[in-house]
Formats: structure tokens, C-alpha cells, sequence
């Protein structure tokens, strides 16, 4: 048997950089009242949202990931030439195939970088890091670009009042790169594919092709079982991911949980007993749900205002449909 | 042993305290939780979970919708819960 050398990597990874984009327009619940029979305080109550940002036709999946990856690369200190790989989570990009990662990696102008979409839903940017982490300590990759975007605006019935007011557009990216020490902690991550059903897109593209549903799909889900799963048993993995990194909640700085509604994140911060210095990310109430986006976006506007800064601790988790989720502790950039 | 209905009522009421800030002398069995406690359909949740715990009870997803007063939580605690 041929000796196979070994890939050598770096002995850790780091968050390096972060950049966010947010479409121009700005919805406030106004607009979605048009279209169902609800309430700004009724609203607010259930879901902490006041606005939210929609993407116009020119606003693509691509153009918001090149505007959030340019600043992520630029905050980086690094230039496109340095990427060797590009990892996209997304579930609202409407075209198979190739993958949207290739496009972005090429119009960004890096060189020819490994690329690819993964499909991890809200939780995906979790799924990315964990990827790209992986990818810098094997050696595979030296800067990978982990990109979370959304349109969900596209995947939104604006008839549901479960769930019109909910989702938003934009992208997060981040840069993942070596680091002489550990910044990015072990991933506690998972799927219960026997809860499937309580968060998923209506019908398959087919049924809407050959006719058998009228209604462009949409995402939909079962409140009540989410709100259950998210806190309670989210709040389970976030503490394992504690564990994990060998730290308790009091060593945490800030605790970004992907933004999926303000009750979630309140509900999660009780469960958890964070103490009060823990900076907890709200960006869910200017931003809405934008699935695998919110946690780089909320990371990304929690260093821009100051309420959290470079070096800090802080413990994200993502989940959402699949069931899926992923939780770290990572150093911010 | 388990709890009696007396127990129940009082411990839903603390709960129902804790989680929306209603008064627990305003906790009686024949008051629905969203009409008359103004405990919405998220809050609910968390006094499932926390009544979970407290008896020793089970109670599924499918089951919370049909718990509409605090009467109708109490009685499927009494018929669920695990003796002790």
C-alpha cells in the first residue's frame, strides 16, 4: 500500500472578519396588515418584529452575498485573491443548479475557490462555520467565505397571520481563517428529521409545476411545537455547547441565537440563567426572521454599534427546518 | 403521591404567576387561559413546560390546544400524572 502524505492544516480557526447586508426597502408591519387580519401589537407581542427589510428584484441572492462578503473580506484585512473557499447557506435561491456559491465566488473575483451551497435552514450559517472550520485546520482551505443569505420574502404567503409578519431578507458573511489558539469551540450539532413537518415549505416545486397547488410555495410551521423545541430544547444544546468549550455562561460576553422571533430569545435567555453582563443580540425586531442570515447579521451590527467588540466571547446557535440545529462558542472578530 | 387537585389548581396558579404576572388568587378552574388570563399561545407553552415539570406529567404538542381553561389543565394532570 502507497504512503498517503498527510493534508497539513492550521492548528485552529478563527472568525477573521463579518459583513452584513440589509436590502434597501424597510416593511413595517403596516404593509403586512394589508394582507391579513391582525395588529401592530399583536404583532409586536407575539414576535417582538417592527420592521423588516425586502429585497427588490434587483437585490438578488448574489448582489446582497457580494455586498456582505466584500466588507466581510475587506473587514478581514484580506483581498478576494485570499479566499479558496465559498460555502453559501441558503434556502430561498431559486435556481438548483450550479450552485449560487460558484457565481458569487467568481463576481467577487477570487481565484477559483472551492464553492458550494449547503441546505441547513436556520440553522446554516452554524452548518458553515462548522464546515469552514474544518476546512482550515485539515488544510483544505487557508480563508473560506461562509455566506448566509436569504429572500424569504419570496417564500412568504402574506395571507398567513402565523407567519406573514415573520420573515426578512438580507446576507451575512463571514471570513473563517487559521488562529494560533482556539476561537471557534467544538460544534454541538444535530437533526430530528421526525419533526419535519413543524417547520417546512408548504408543497414541493412539482406539485406548483404540475398544477396541483394554486399558491406559489411558502414556508409554514406549527407555532407552538417550534416555540417548545426552540426554547427548551435549544436551550439544552446551547448549554452543551458551553460544555463543550469549557466555559460557563458567566464567561460569555454576548450570546447571538439565530433570529427567529424576540419570545424564542427571551424565552432562551431565562432558560439559560444568563447573567445580566451577557450582551444578548435583538436584531430580529429591525431585521425580522431571515433564517440562515441572522446570526452573522446580528453579529455584524452588534460590533458596528459597539455593544459587543472584537475579542469577545460569545455562544451562537442556529436552529430551525429540518428539524437542524448548531451551536459554538466563538471569539469575535 | 400524586398531587391532588387542590395541589394542582394552586401550582398552575403559581406558574401562571411566574410566566404572565397574573394574580394567583385569579387562577380558578372554570378561566380560560387566553380569554380571561390573557396567557397567549407562546406564554401557554411555557406553562405546559413548567407544569411538566412540576407533576411529572407528559403533555404532548397535540394535546396544549385542547387545554382551553385551567380546569381542563388540571384534570389532564390528575389523569396523567406519574404516582409517586
Amino acid at each position: 500500500m502507497a504512503k498517503i502524505k498527510p493534508s497539513k492544516g492550521s492548528p485552529y480557526a478563527r472568525i477573521m472578519g463579518v459583513g452584513g447586508y440589509r436590502p434597501t426597502r424597510v416593511v413595517p408591519n403596516e404593509v403586512i396588515l394589508e394582507t391579513i387580519d391582525s395588529s401592530d401589537e399583536w404583532i409586536r407581542s407575539r414576535s417582538g418584529i417592527a420592521t423588516r427589510h425586502w429585497a427588490s428584484p434587483e437585490e438578488t441572492v448574489t448582489a446582497m452575498s457580494i455586498e456582505a462578503s466584500g466588507k466581510a473580506i475587506a473587514d478581514a484585512g484580506l483581498s478576494p485573491q485570499d479566499i479558496d473557499g465559498v460555502i453559501v447557506a441558503t434556502v430561498s435561491h431559486f435556481k438548483q443548479t450550479p450552485a449560487v456559491a460558484t457565481e458569487i465566488a467568481d463576481k467577487l473575483g477570487t481565484g477559483k475557490p472551492a464553492a458550494f451551497d449547503i441546505s441547513a435552514g436556520c440553522a446554516g450559517f452554524g452548518y458553515g462555520l462548522t464546515l469552514a472550520k474544518s476546512m482550515v485546520i485539515d488544510g483544505s482551505a487557508s480563508h473560506v467565505l461562509v455566506i448566509g443569505v436569504e429572500r424569504l420574502s419570496d417564500l412568504t404567503d402574506l395571507t398567513d397571520r402565523a407567519t406573514a409578519f415573520l420573515f426578512g431578507d438580507g446576507a451575512g458573511a463571514v471570513i473563517v481563517g487559521p488562529a494560533k489558539e482556539p476561537m471557534i469551540g467544538p460544534t454541538v450539532w444535530g437533526s430530528e428529521g421526525d419533526k419535519s413537518t413543524t417547520i417546512t415549505q408548504t408543497v414541493p416545486w412539482t406539485d406548483y409545476r404540475d398544477g396541483a397547488v394554486e399558491r406559489f410555495p411558502a414556508i409554514m410551521q406549527e407555532g407552538q411545537a417550534v416555540f417548545r423545541w426552540a426554547v427548551f430544547e435549544m436551550a439544552k444544546v446551547a448549554q452543551q455547547a458551553l460544555d463543550a468549550a469549557g466555559i460557563s455562561a458567566h464567561d460569555l460576553d454576548v450570546f447571538i441565537p439565530h433570529q427567529a422571533n424576540m419570545r424564542i430569545i427571551d424565552s432562551m435567555v431565562k432558560t439559560l440563567k444568563l447573567p445580566e453582563h451577557v450582551t444578548v443580540a435583538r436584531d430580529v425586531e429591525t431585521t425580522g426572521n431571515t433564517s440562515a442570515a441572522s446570526i452573522p447579521l446580528a453579529m455584524e451590527r452588534l460590533l458596528a454599534t459597539g455593544q459587543a467588540k472584537s475579542g469577545d466571547t460569545a455562544l451562537v446557535i442556529g436552529f430551525g427546518a429540518g428539524l437542524v440545529y448548531a451551536a459554538t462558542v466563538v471569539t469575535l472578530p | 403521591m400524586a398531587a391532588t387537585q387542590e395541589e394542582i389548581v394552586s401550582g398552575l396558579a403559581e406558574i401562571v404567576n411566574e410566566i404572565a404576572g397574573i394574580p394567583v388568587e385569579d387562577v380558578q378552574l372554570d378561566k380560560s387561559f387566553t380569554d380571561d388570563l390573557d396567557v397567549d399561545s407562546l406564554s401557554m407553552v411555557e406553562v405546559v413546560v413548567a407544569a411538566e415539570e412540576r407533576f411529572d406529567v407528559k403533555i404532548p404538542d397535540d394535546d396544549v390546544k385542547n387545554l382551553k381553561t385551567v380546569g381542563d389543565a388540571a384534570d389532564y394532570i390528575a389523569k396523567h400524572q406519574v404516582a409517586k
